[in-house]
């Protein structure tokens, strides 16, 4: 009898689950169809033509592509601006939003209004304030003429070694806002007893944001971190809007080298950078998950 | 006013000057593209003739006419905020006098509204696939998907070109629109917000004897309606400013989206690029104004890889 009962319960059990994987396979069908054809198989012929000496006689030749490709002066090239504007953008984009998200938390009049006007860059194409920045950095520009006005020496920005900050200057005008709002819900977030309390015990400002909330916006900081970096390998977009195809050669970027293979349609040496950004992205990410590991321990299992 | 009392006020007027300075800085690029827009071509040129160098291309206005007064152009850059006479001038060239500009307006919209209705709706549908049931299988997907959403264009453009290529879809818009529509990063943010549904919600709708259809047309997309704006408003200026897909997939400057074309505008037209720059910018301003809540509550729960 109870075996019998155990058994129809068991089959219920699995016609269930049956059920259950059919509704969430159909409403998924759609995106996952979409996703295989247009990412992920192609990926695999990707990784195929990495690994082979070209289309025609389709040779395998391991590793040689990825070879080829470190040696090559380009790529040697584009990826070290683009790594340096990784680590330069990202850090300070963290940094900046998470500041102005401590001052909006504040106590101070008008926070909405100014939540917004710091949010509203990221709702403006960054094509439309392109002028504005070359009336801003050009060498006949603003900021030399103030300069000038100074008793300095006009500088080319865009042409100079500046030009890299102009760009990151337009990249976190764009992005810091969005980051900023993440920060301001985490901080609203921290638990204002554990605060009190080291309130009462003599801590500081200084001390309880580093001591207890800097702990608790620790996943949020992965994020916005990951986020940041994602938009960094965007960075490309304001390059190409400020100086056209040919940027000077600080600005060269990964994204430029792929649309100069992209033209000369050598398709192994695209694939190799394709798979080799690929693997520098995921390992990237994994070590910050595992800083994060290390950062919020003891307030995160809870 | 004990000195306590006092001493807050006067931190606290600080930090509100601070605050207004800083609200200041990230308003002044637009707020200058906008004022700059209603000069006059006469005093752009003479503000920024040298900044543009609009030294050669003096001879002719935007539409090609030459010109026959001289024109005063400062020695240096002069940066203004109030135009001396307001003017619809460039807006009239942009509208009437240079079709150009408008036809990579509409190429924009061609581009970028077929992607923002079916990613989000496609994106809804999956949404609800992860969320509604939930096994190891669907969470390794959805890990997969996370990844994919961590790929920068440098990784994805490849496969999509190639698929492009396969079916001879390159310099037509498909090759945009398609993989478009299935980037995950909307599938990613619903997903986040419909887990947050309370199950209560759905149990009571189920003994209520509502269909799974029904389940996610009345109780998990309106609970989702600022999460679906915010989405939808994010996807949409993502693709607005796009630059990388025209730049690979079209060979013809032709069928560029006003956001590529916007660089390269010359010289001569500055007057003119202000005012595309402006018309560029109303779509997703007017979005912004109307949508501002729901986009911060959608920023505020896409926070958080993990979970």
């Amino acid at each position: 009898m109870t075996e019998s009962y155990d058994r129809w319960r068991r089959r219920a059990a699995r016609r269930r689950a049956r059920r259950e994987v059919g509704v969430s396979l159909a409403f998924l069908s759609p995106s996952l169809i979409g996703v295989l054809v247009f990412f992920v198989v192609p990926f695999f012929v990707v990784i195929y033509y990495s690994l082979i000496n070209n289309p025609i006689l389709h040779e395998f030749v391991g590793l040689d592509n990825f070879k080829a490709l470190f040696r090559n002066s380009a790529f040697q090239l584009a990826a070290k601006n683009t790594a340096i504007f990784s680590a330069v953008s990202v850090p300070a984009a963290v940094i900046l939003s998470l500041l102005l998200a401590v001052m909006l938390s504040g106590k101070l009049y008008g926070k909405s209004q100014f939540r917004t006007s710091m949010l509203t860059p990221l709702m403006v194409p960054v094509a439309s304030v392109v002028l504005i920045w070359q009336v801003l950095f050009s060498y006949n520009g603003v900021l030399s003429e103030i300069i000038l006005r100074m008793g300095g020496e006009k500088v080319d920005w865009m042409k100079s070694d500046f030009n890299r900050y102009v760009v990151i200057l337009l990249f976190l005008w764009k992005n810091v806002g969005y980051n900023m709002i993440l920060f301001l819900a985490a901080l609203a977030n921290v638990p204002r007893d554990i605060e009190e309390m080291a309130m009462l015990e003599g801590a500081g400002s200084a001390r309880i944001f580093f001591s207890i909330k800097l702990r608790y916006l620790s996943p949020t900081i992965l994020f916005v971190t990951i986020l940041s970096l994602i938009n960094s390998m965007k960075i490309f977009r304001e390059v190409y809007l400020l100086t056209g195809k040919y940027p000077y050669e600080g600005l060269y970027l990964l994204q430029h080298f792929m649309n100069n293979t992209f033209e000369s349609m050598d398709y192994q040496k695209l694939s190799a950078a394709a798979i080799l950004m690929a693997l520098v992205m995921v390992f990237v990410i994994w070590l910050l998950f595992v800083a994060d590991d290390r950062l919020g321990k003891d307030v995160e299992g809870e | 006013m004990s000195s306590y009392k006092r001493r807050t006020l006067i931190r606290r007027i600080l930090l509100t000057v601070l605050a207004a300075v800083m609200a200041l800085i990230f308003l002044m690029p637009i707020l200058l593209t906008i004022s700059n827009s209603f000069m006059t071509q006469d005093e752009i040129t003479a503000n920024y003739g040298v900044v543009f160098g609009t030294g050669e291309s003096q001879g002719t206005d935007p539409t090609g006419r030459p010109r026959a007064e001289t024109h005063y152009i400062s020695q240096t850059v002069n940066l203004k905020f109030i135009p001396d006479m307001v003017s619809f001038q460039q807006y009239w060239t942009v509208l009437l006098n240079s079709p150009e500009y408008l036809l990579k307006f509409w190429n924009s919209v061609f581009l970028t509204v077929p992607i923002v209705v079916f990613q989000v709706l496609l994106a809804s549908f999956a949404a609800y696939g992860f969320s509604r049931y939930r096994g190891r299988v669907r969470e390794a997907i959805f890990f997969g998907y996370i990844i994919l959403m961590l790929m920068p264009y440098q990784v994805t453009l490849v496969p999509n070109y190639l698929v492009a290529r396969w079916t001879h879809l390159i310099d037509t818009r498909w090759s945009i629109i398609l993989p478009g529509i299935f980037a995950p990063f909307s599938v990613f943010l619903l997903t986040k917000n419909m887990r947050r549904i309370p199950k209560s919600y759905i149990e009571a709708a189920e003994l209520d004897g509502a269909g799974e259809w029904q389940i996610f047309t009345r109780v998990c997309l309106p609970m989702c309606k600022g999460a679906l704006i915010s989405v939808a408003m994010l996807v949409f200026i993502d693709y607005w400013n796009m630059v990388e897909q025209p730049l690979i997939m079209f060979s013809d400057a032709e069928k560029y989206p006003l956001s590529v074309f916007l660089s390269e505008i010359n010289s001569g037209e500055v007057g003119v690029a202000f005012a595309v720059a402006v018309v560029y910018m109303i779509p997703t301003l007017l979005m912004f104004l109307w949508g501002e809540e729901y986009l911060e509550e959608g920023i505020t729960y896409s926070g958080g890889i993990k979970g």
